[in-house]
């Protein structure tokens, strides 16, 4: 690589700062927001969704983008948090879908994913192409069979509809499974040798070394079914028992709390990212790359 | 040597002992297989027969009518299209922008661990938490339209006109941008640094260096980012569903609205045969960029 002198490596780290702030703009905006009054956002931005080009003094309409309240306050979250109890209500029912998705998929992939890295059967390779080519699906395709499956299980507008099938998904038995391929057979052998069964193996010798993987499992999960909107639309048709993503997208002209609740809500996300970044990066990287 | 992607790759050194140990794998393999043979292999299954049948319950076969009744449909042919082409259009795009930027975040530049983070931030931030910024940007009285208003231009009503799909795009490359980045981070780490040397002493330009090592040796990291990019762009869906509805602007009507409408108007016989059309456009497209990846890969060898 050629050596950059100090002005072009300047020049180069104001650029993608530049492209960084682009990429920031709508969390760091949405945060600024969330500490503005609603009437202020009502004047601010009362103009969304109207077909009006001219005000009745003649002046052109447009919003007023604002990066800066007036004056700070924490008046949204207050009247989110105090006056909107259904809020929390949605917000309990995301992380009731959630965690048990997490939970289940890490446990249920774990084994699945030490048999496809580290045992032989038969039709082991084209069972994973199975897992591989489902994992590649949008979840439209499988709308109609599964609502009949979910109904025949009784699960029908339950959240178990949502939870199983997410439960199942391959997606953790892929990426588990590259990690796992890493570990060499002589831990496995050695562990063979000192009379361990492979319930002992797989406990003892090969979770421990693949707590980076769990760790990056556990997040990806979270971003993506703290994200799911389909599948509760569909299945879940109760309002109230819907988690707050399907929910928030109505929010939209609710200035007194529409920027907090958009904020409570992707927060859970961006601090476990910030505390997590490593993990996620190497799972990410992982599931791509190496292998 | 190249490093393989290695999905299809066997474990190596598997030993004999392991060969008797089919059946703890499949106990093992027991609860997930269960899992998903209940909401996934069956389902998929099941759908491709309804597909074939005048009805789900108790419904005669019925050969090709569902596909011939789909193919008819000129909102199918419309979703179909919009699909097509906004993977068409947006993956090639991310793949320039991603590597470009995965290319100078590789150089020594200053502030890269936050630079990164900045970049990746987009892919955690929940989709429903962002529709709002959007529509105060691609309002008819928003914030893009207020720019071009500096400039003259006239109003673009965004999210009702053919422009949809650009903004479908920009949401998409914001979200998605960062996740291809650290991919093809993760792939440009893994050249050798002494090949550029190498190259440079034997008088290799700054292009000959690009298209003859670093481009070389990303082959299987673009192949990962394109089949990603791909699903990627097939789940852009709940940004569009979320910030303009069931029936969006013709322009960003995507097959998943359609398979979606279908299912409200219980119209299954389309529904099933839509997605049985899907798996298979996207098992095509999948499979030959496998086979694609493979022949230039022993190609290269």
């Amino acid at each position: 690589m050629r050596v950059m002198t100090t002005i072009q490596k300047g020049l180069l780290t104001a650029f993608m700062v530049m492209i960084g702030l682009v990429l920031l703009f709508p969390i760091m905006i949405t945060f600024t927001n969330s500490l503005m009054a609603g009437q202020e956002l009502r004047i601010n931005y009362g103009v969304i969704g109207k077909l009006t080009d001219v005000t009745s003094t003649g002046a052109e309409t447009f919003i007023n983008l604002k990066w800066l309240p007036d004056k700070v306050t924490l008046e949204q979250y207050g009247e989110l948090l105090v006056h909107s109890p259904y809020y929390l209500l949605l917000f309990w029912n995301s992380v009731g879908l959630v965690v048990p998705i997490i939970i289940g998929q890490t446990v249920v992939a774990a084994l699945a994913a030490y048999a496809f890295a580290k045992l032989k059967f038969r039709g082991r390779d084209s069972l994973f192409l199975v897992y591989l080519l489902t994992m590649l699906m949008p979840f439209q395709v499988t709308l109609v069979p599964n609502y009949i499956m979910a109904d025949k299980l009784g699960l029908l507008h339950t959240s178990g509809a949502v939870i199983l099938p997410g439960v199942f998904a391959a997606f953790g038995v892929f990426m588990l499974r590259q990690f796992m391929l890493h570990i060499p057979y002589a831990y496995i052998e050695a562990a063979k040798i000192d009379g361990a069964g492979h319930l002992r193996t797989f406990l003892t010798v090969i979770l421990p070394m693949v707590k980076p993987g769990l760790a990056a499992l556990v997040i990806l999960l979270f971003v993506d079914n703290w994200n799911m909107v389909e599948q509760p639309l569909i299945f879940i048709d109760n309002p109230m028992k819907q988690p707050l993503s399907v929910f928030l997208s109505r929010l939209s002209g609710e200035w007194d709390t529409v920027f907090a609740a958009s904020m409570l809500y992707m927060s859970p996300m961006v601090l476990l990212f910030l505390y997590a970044e490593t993990y996620f990066i190497e799972g990410v990287q992982l599931s791509g790359i190496k292998g | 040597m190249m490093k393989k992607w290695g999905i299809f790759r066997a474990p190596i050194g598997l030993t004999r002992w392991m060969r008797r140990d089919a059946a703890a794998a499949w106990l093992f393999l027991a609860p997930s297989a269960a899992g998903f043979a209940t909401f996934y292999l069956i389902p998929y299954v099941m759908g491709l027969m309804y597909s074939f049948m005048s009805s789900t319950t108790g419904g005669r076969f019925a050969g090709l009518a569902n596909y011939r009744e789909l193919l008819a449909s000129s909102s199918f042919r419309k979703a179909a299209y919009n699909t097509f082409y906004f993977s068409a259009v947006s993956v090639p795009l991310m793949l320039a922008l991603s590597l470009g930027l995965a290319l100078l975040l590789n150089r020594p530049i200053y502030l890269r661990k936050w630079l990164r983070t900045s970049y990746v931030l987009p892919l955690v931030v929940p989709v429903a938490s962002v529709i709002i910024i959007w529509q105060m940007m691609f309002d008819w009285n928003g914030a893009l339209n207020y720019v071009l208003s500096w400039s003259g231009i006239k109003r673009v009503d965004w999210m009702k006109t053919d422009a949809a799909r650009n903004v479908i795009l920009a949401v998409y490359l914001w979200k998605n941008v960062g996740y291809n980045v650290i991919l093809f981070l993760a792939g440009l780490q893994q050249i050798p640094k002494d090949y550029y040397e190498t190259a440079q002493i034997e008088g290799a330009g700054r292009f000959r260096q690009f298209f003859g090592i670093t481009l070389v040796y990303l082959t299987t990291t673009t192949f990962f980012v394109v089949i990603m990019s791909i699903i990627n762009s097939f789940k852009v869906f709940r940004e569009t569903y979320l910030m303009a509805g069931d029936y969006p602007h013709a322009s960003i009507y995507m097959l998943q609205h359609y398979m979606n409408n279908m299912f409200v108007s219980l119209d299954i016989q389309k529904l099933t045969a839509a997605a049985a059309l899907m798996v298979c456009g996207i098992m095509i497209i999948v499979l030959g960029l496998f086979r694609l990846e493979y022949r230039y890969r022993q190609f290269m060898e």
